[in-house]
């Protein structure tokens, strides 16, 4: 119940914030110009479609997880409604989970307006239906849930400017992380492997989540990675919820 | 058992790069007996908002112990006993009244079908009754106030925490507020409550506690601390010689032909009686002052 009214309180107010709705529709808008984009281009037209369209979605709801993510707990302290909140008789781990659920919702409602339009567009365009699609969305889906517990992680002890940049460097160390493998491969001291290592598997790995190639191409999708990627997702998501509850814990609200 | 129990509360906070430790909160020891008016009055910037942070565990205290309801306080179970309305309430104001009643009734884990006949008694109570559609960030800051003191009132708490409640109402505002924390006493519930504005808590409460630099200076019941006040008489008398005063060393005001003598003793006001007897003076008024919480407190900030 305690969960349920925290979660739902977050949703309403990512949806009665008119930002939420004008990235959803820009999301939509630059997906359905990848249409224009592969007028331009030579070669396979609906590769471009899906590539140009499938980036752009990506893109503002990464936007959406980021902002929606830092700014809703950051405001709750700001703007002292936290105060109603630790007074009543809620443990402050049920609020974190709770914002997290709410949050998470809020991107599914996006996510799913932003993809309803896409795969209608698309079917209207190749008059197929491509499954790719669908899983590619579902591993976009497990993303933005890291980006938002990483971006909350950081709204719970730092300001929305610096939260913002911590939350974007992740998300960009996220998708090159794969060259620290690489990386390490040309460490000679046992010391500085141990540090390259920690860091790779420290930081997260969202490079699991990109299938865009797989969809463009039309190649067969590896069953064992959505599922590795599944339990990632699940693994950081309560790591890093762990970690905010702990902060949080201790947070004292002046 | 007590409705609300300080014991030695101590609170620092650090500034200048974790440097200078600034101590808010020294030694706080005070208590509220159940179904009482308690009135926590400080100046500005005294500890009164950062002792209710304390209670509620919206900050941790670095000593003491303080008791809801005979619990210690920030837990689960003691937060369950406990309305409270934060000094400028801040809400969310994307929310209607209803919502925020039925946020908040969710918080203490109340079915939602029993909310929406709950929010809507108290909406009528606070007299927000034909603004239950309008959105928070609409409202002015003494409809802030009354729906604050709703949402405290939501799970029918045994006790009232209510931080400068009286801030930004008008007299009519004021006036209700008085009304509605004296019914809740009727309904046995205890209401603990800080202000700087005397006139209002003077009206209404039972006992009283005193904070000065994170210290409290007094604390008792009002009646006992206004009754052992007098000691301050005012004799207005006419018909005599200015000299006869001076002669016997009375210190004296004068209005038109009438004289005014201020005497702090039983002692001394009956010497005044009889010179002024012996003089045919003609006595026109002896007149008991009390003093008020004002001056009570106005005396404690000044020693």
């Amino acid at each position: 119940m305690k969960l349920k009214a925290i979660a739902i309180n977050t949703f309403k107010e990512a949806v009665r914030n008119k930002i939420y709705y004008l990235l959803i529709v820009f999301g939509i808008l630059s997906a359905l110009s990848s249409k224009i984009v592969s007028l331009l281009t030579l070669g396979d037209m609906v590769k471009v479609l899906k590539d140009v369209g499938l980036a752009a979605i990506n893109f503002f709801s990464v936007l959406i997880a980021v902002f929606t993510g830092i700014n809703l707990v950051y405001k709750e302290i700001d703007k002292k409604t936290i105060y109603n909140i630790v007074s009543k008789p809620i443990s402050r781990s049920t609020f974190i989970i709770g914002k997290f659920f709410g949050l998470a919702y809020t991107l599914l409602v996006a996510l799913v307006s932003m993809a309803l339009i896409f795969f209608f567009f698309l079917y209207i365009a190749t008059g197929e239906f491509d499954a790719r699609v669908l899983v590619y969305f579902a591993l976009l889906y497990m993303e933005l849930l890291i980006i938002t517990a990483i971006s909350l992680l950081f709204s719970s002890f730092s300001t929305p400017i610096l939260s913002s940049i911590f939350t974007i460097s992740l998300y960009l160390i996220g998708h090159v992380l794969w060259t620290f493998n690489l990386f390490t491969k040309h460490l000679k001291t046992p010391f500085e492997k141990m540090v390259a290592y920690f860091f790779y598997y420290i930081l997260p790995n969202l490079d699991k989540y990109n299938i865009k190639h797989v969809v463009v191409m039309k190649t067969e999708i590896d069953f064992y990675q959505v599922l590795n990627a599944g339990l990632y997702a699940f693994v950081y998501i309560t790591a890093i919820l762990i970690l905010a509850i702990l902060i949080f814990k201790k947070r004292e609200f002046q | 058992m007590k409705a609300l129990e300080i014991k030695n509360l101590k609170k620092s906070f650090r500034s200048n790069f974790l440097i200078k430790q600034f101590h808010v909160l020294k030694n706080i020891n005070l208590s509220a007996e159940q179904g009482e008016i308690y009135g926590f009055l400080g100046p500005n910037g005294a500890g009164k908002t950062t002792t209710i942070k304390c209670i509620l565990g919206i900050i941790f205290p670095d000593a003491g112990e303080i008791t809801i309801m005979g619990q210690p306080a920030n837990t689960i179970e003691s937060k369950r006993e406990v309305g409270f309305l934060p000094e400028h309430p801040y809400f969310y104001d994307y929310l209607t009244p209803v919502e925020l009643l039925i946020f908040t009734g969710m918080l203490f884990g109340i079915p939602r079908r029993e909310l929406t006949k709950k929010a809507a008694e108290l909406i009528k109570l606070v007299g927000l009754k034909g603004k239950e559609d309008i959105k928070l960030k609409k409202f002015s800051k003494g409809m802030i106030q009354r729906i604050g003191l709703a949402q405290a009132l939501i799970h029918d708490p045994k006790t009232l925490i209510l931080d400068e409640p009286f801030s930004g109402l008008d007299p009519i505002g004021r006036k209700e507020l008085r009304d509605i924390i004296l019914s809740l006493k009727n309904d046995g519930k205890t209401i603990f409550f800080s202000s700087h504005i005397l006139q209002d808590m003077e009206m209404i409460v039972d006992k009283v506690g005193i904070i000065l630099e994170g210290e409290i200076k007094k604390e008792g019941k009002l009646s006992d601390l206004i009754s052992l006040s007098v000691h301050n008489y005012e004799i207005v008398f006419t018909g005599m010689d200015e000299q006869v005063l001076t002669g016997n060393n009375l210190t004296f005001t004068q209005q038109d032909k009438n004289y005014i003598i201020k005497s702090e003793t039983n002692e001394e006001t009956n010497r005044i009686i009889e010179i002024i007897n012996r003089d045919k003076g003609r006595i026109l008024s002896v007149t008991p002052i009390k003093m008020t919480l004002e001056d009570i407190f106005l005396r404690e900030i000044n020693e």
